[in-house]
């Protein structure tokens, strides 16, 4: 097993991380009692309603994601496009928090919306709480991720295969069927499954928008379990539930996965044959305008009630900066971290399949990869207290931990982003790299970064914005004076100063954005 | 990782920590020293009374003048994390002082055994209730309300009753028991009013609730975006608007069946490093010295009368019958139990 050591010492990572809190956690249980577990109703009422809507968001986000995806790829000339494609990847990256109270402000009882409607003389819309709320928010946080990782398998069609196309005159229903839908199948289940666990594990969404106990996540009863109740015992088990029905769940949806023959070709640039049509032109703006107007909407209205907040004393506030900076810092960590660790893995998922000729084996340490997004933050931080905090101080442990856990975070969006991509160059490059003795770093140099650089610019730029809005760890552990921006902000609106929370939210959307595209600039290159 | 990031920085070196943003002394704050001094007092409590803008600094100030000695607060997310924390700690925690339990936790606080008795005199304190609590010294207190702004509802309803059987359409919004402290409030509110019947009250009340949320702060920012009329909080919130931000819509309805009561707390831990330090924070607390910051920077009542009274626009506090509240083993012994009736009912 030549060259698998890099992923495999990412996995072991992985492993001990998720091995050690749960273990730490049942360590620390007085007892450890489950049997009233199995006939509590409503905790069996809550998992029902977990899969429910987390099924139904994937379901959502990525099968509306697609045709929007598509409408960007065959519109590459749009003006504005690339700030466009930065937009839609905000909502991903700013806290929860802050998005829901943009959406509260679009769609709710004294939102946009109904001030839209009722200035038509139109009934007002008054059901964002319940379902429909959880929803609503769980597409805005993932459309636009799945837009933004399907998007770029098309980049990756050859320009040769676009020219017989139009040798063959194909027209957008055979292209679909016979090109992009094939093309599609690789990343989709990866896609939707992504989406599925980020959607199984939220909590303050769930809990905010959907207006009563019973619209409610195992999360919440883990959280519960950590804190009045305080049963470790109980928190590992329904850990350990999360984590096996997400990996049976998106284990399965792997299957599905159809990898693509491909060749290798010299890749000279050619415009799909397509695009000309009125019809089509139409629709994809149209797709493009919805999209731009159901994204800009919420963010608009945290911006608008950022604007109008103090903004002149939030930003003459020593400790806005210092915890800006302590959060800058944290993610061009935890991004580069993220992206070593994800890219350990692929190159190992990429070895199994060829060289050793495992894909079941490739498949399994692709989905390992992802599912340390399954573990709720309160387990890990309590875990990892446990653990550190007889031997180490933990205020100093803190910061380093915060960027280990937001680096493990950004690993399934690495593996996403990079997965599809990466398997297509491996398919392509990796046997004529090994005749030309190519390994390594200068392989990575030479072959990798070049092809993948846009891909690895999103991932790192992605991994760093998502690290700046994370709450992550950090509260768990105790502050003293060591808090990042997303803590500040939490911690102005307990304390009754929503005004300046939101101008800090409007601050943190803009640092989340500032960081993404210059990241994805200086590494993926203009476009 | 052996670098040495701008985490963390001693609280008193707010200066260098401006010069280190402006990029003059890497060096000098990397060798700064970070350590906590054994000698320093150091006490557990939740952020927000430790934040900057919170009473914690000023409090950190006037008691080191007063003793000569070094305190550092750690701010932990809320009361229920304090808990947790000691239970995790046990017999290892480096700290001297909890402070900011609450009286529906004290019981469980107690039952770690890692609490040491206080020995302040608690005679001069004004508090609704009567307290000979021997672990636990109280540090302020407060009523949970309904508030509302007087611009959205011109009759905001008179008792819990009036509440639970107003037209469906106005709406509450209220915390989960399981995750927020005003939310058990409120189930403990209710219980103590219904008994038995709560979880019928509960039913009611149910289609007037517009959405039950993880913490205070996201039901009262969707209270100031305008979503619902009423929410769950303090008598006291309307003084931070009237005070701090000029505005007086903001108003704590007043029931007539009375207000459940909150009062928090802090306890010394047996084995503190300083106990002789700790046994003078304690005294502290009750005193004047303490007390003046709490009205405007927890925003909660006083446990012993200011020399100068509450401060101007300030919220008056409920007489002691309008006080209800149960005694802290009880919370204990039933808390699970309410709140799986409370399940029960609000998933109906």
């Amino acid at each position: 097993m030549r060259r698998l050591w890099p992923g495999a010492l990412a996995l072991l990572l992985l492993a001990s991380v998720i091995a050690g809190a749960l273990g730490a956690l049942v360590s620390a249980a007085p007892s450890i009692e489950l049997g009233g577990l199995a006939d509590d109703l409503y905790l069996r009422r809550v998992v029902v309603f977990t899969f429910w809507q987390a099924l139904l968001s994937a379901a959502l986000s990525t099968g509306l994601a697609i045709p929007v995806a598509r409408a960007l790829a065959r519109r590459e000339d749009l003006p504005g496009r690339s700030w466009l494609l930065k937009l839609v990847s905000l909502p991903l990256v700013v806290p929860s928090i802050v998005a829901v109270f943009g959406i509260v402000a679009v769609y709710g009882r004294s939102g946009w919306l109904n001030d839209f409607v009722s200035f038509l003389g139109a009934p007002r819309w008054e059901g964002l709480y319940g379902l429909s709320g959880i929803l609503i928010a769980h597409v805005f946080f993932n459309l636009p991720l799945a837009v933004r990782l399907l998007l770029p398998l098309w980049s990756a069609v050859p320009g040769e295969t676009w020219r017989l196309v139009a040798q063959l005159g194909m027209r957008s229903g055979a292209i679909w069927r016979l090109i992009e839908w094939p093309l599609l199948r690789q990343a989709l289940p990866g896609v939707a499954g992504l989406v599925f666990m980020l959607c199984f594990t939220s909590f303050a969404v769930v809990l905010t928008l959907g207006g009563g106990p019973a619209a409610s996540t195992v999360e919440v009863a883990i959280y519960q379990a950590l804190r009045f109740d305080f049963d470790p015992g109980r928190a590992v088990f329904l850990a350990l539930l999360e984590l096996l029905s997400c990996a049976l769940l998106v284990g399965l949806g792997q299957r599905f996965v159809m990898a693509m023959p491909s060749e290798i070709t010299p890749g000279r640039a050619h415009a799909r044959p397509d695009l000309k049509g009125w019809l089509g032109r139409g629709a994809d703006l149209l797709l493009i305008g919805a999209i731009t107007v159901f994204v800009a909407l919420p963010l608009a209205a945290v911006a608008v009630s950022g604007v109008a907040g103090p903004v002149g004393k939030v930003l003459s506030d020593d400790l806005f900066w210092s915890c800006a900076l302590r959060s800058l810092v944290i993610a061009l960590c935890a991004a580069p971290l993220a992206l070593a660790i994800g890219w350990s893995l692929l190159g190992m998922c990429a070895r199994l399949r060829l060289a050793h000729a495992r894909p079941g084996w490739a498949d399994g340490v692709e989905l390992s990869g992802s599912l340390v997004i399954v573990v709720p933050p309160i387990v890990l931080g309590t875990g990892f207290f446990i653990l550190l905090s007889p031997h180490v101080d933990v205020y100093a442990a803190g910061p380093p931990l915060v960027v280990l856990v937001n680096a493990l975070m950004g690993v399934p969006y690495v593996l996403r982003v990079l997965g599809p991509l990466h398997r297509q160059m491996s398919a392509r490059y990796e046997r004529l790299s090994e005749n030309l003795g190519l390994r390594g770093l200068s392989r990575l140099r030479l072959v990798e970064a070049r092809l993948l650089r846009r891909p690895l610019g999103l991932a790192l730029g992605l991994c760093a914005a998502l690290s700046v809005g994370d709450l992550g760890v950090i509260a768990l552990f105790g502050t003293r004076d060591n808090a990042t921006l997303p803590l500040l902000l939490y911690q102005k609106m307990a304390s009754y100063r929503m005004d300046e929370a939101a101008v800090i939210a409007l601050l943190l959307i803009v640092m989340c954005l500032g960081i993404f595209a210059t990241i994805e600039r200086a590494v993926g290159g203009r476009s | 990782m052996t670098l040495r990031f701008p985490f963390r920085h001693s609280p008193k070196d707010r200066k260098e920590e401006t010069m280190r943003i402006t990029g003059k002394s890497l060096a000098l704050a990397a060798i700064s020293a970070f350590a906590i001094e054994a000698s320093a007092l150091t006490v557990y409590t939740y952020s927000s009374f430790t934040a900057d803008w919170g009473p914690g600094p000023a409090i950190e100030q006037s008691f080191e003048a007063e003793c000569g000695c070094d305190m550092e607060f750690v701010g932990l997310d809320d009361g229920v994390s304090l808990l947790t924390r000691l239970r995790l700690e046990g017999e290892r925690s480096k700290a001297d002082i909890v402070l900011g339990l609450d009286t529906n936790l004290t019981a469980e606080a107690e039952a770690t055994g890692l609490l040491a008795p206080h020995g302040v005199d608690l005679s001069h304190l004004q508090l609704p209730v009567a307290w000979e609590d021997p672990t636990f010294v109280p540090f302020d207190y407060g009523w949970f309300a309904f508030v509302y702004n007087r611009e959205n509802l011109e009759s905001p309803p008179a008792s819990l009753e009036a509440l639970v059987s107003a037209p469906e359409s106005r709406k509450i919004i209220v915390q989960d028991p399981r995750t927020s402290t005003p939310g058990l409030g409120l189930l403990l509110w209710l219980r103590k009013l219904y008994g038995d019947g709560a979880g019928d009250a509960w039913h009611a009340l149910q289609p007037r609730i517009l959405t039950v949320t993880k913490g205070w702060s996201e039901a009262y920012g969707l209270f100031l975006e305008g979503e619902a009329p009423l929410v769950l909080s303090y008598t006291t919130s309307p003084a931070y608007h009237r005070i701090a931000e000029d505005d007086d819509r903001y108003e704590a309805a007043v029931f007539e069946e009375g207000h459940y009561l909150q009062v928090e707390v802090a306890a010394k831990l047996r084995g503190a490093p300083n106990p002789e330090l700790a046994d003078r924070f304690l005294a502290f607390v009750v005193s004047e010295g303490f007390q003046q910051h709490i009205p405007t920077g927890n925003w909660m009542f006083p446990v012993i009368a200011l020399s100068g009274g509450l401060p101007e626009g300030f919220s008056q506090p409920l007489a002691p019958e309008q006080t209800l509240s149960f005694a802290s083993r009880e919370v204990f012994d039933h808390r699970q139990q309410w709140i799986d009736d409370w399940l029960q009912a609000m998933s109906r």
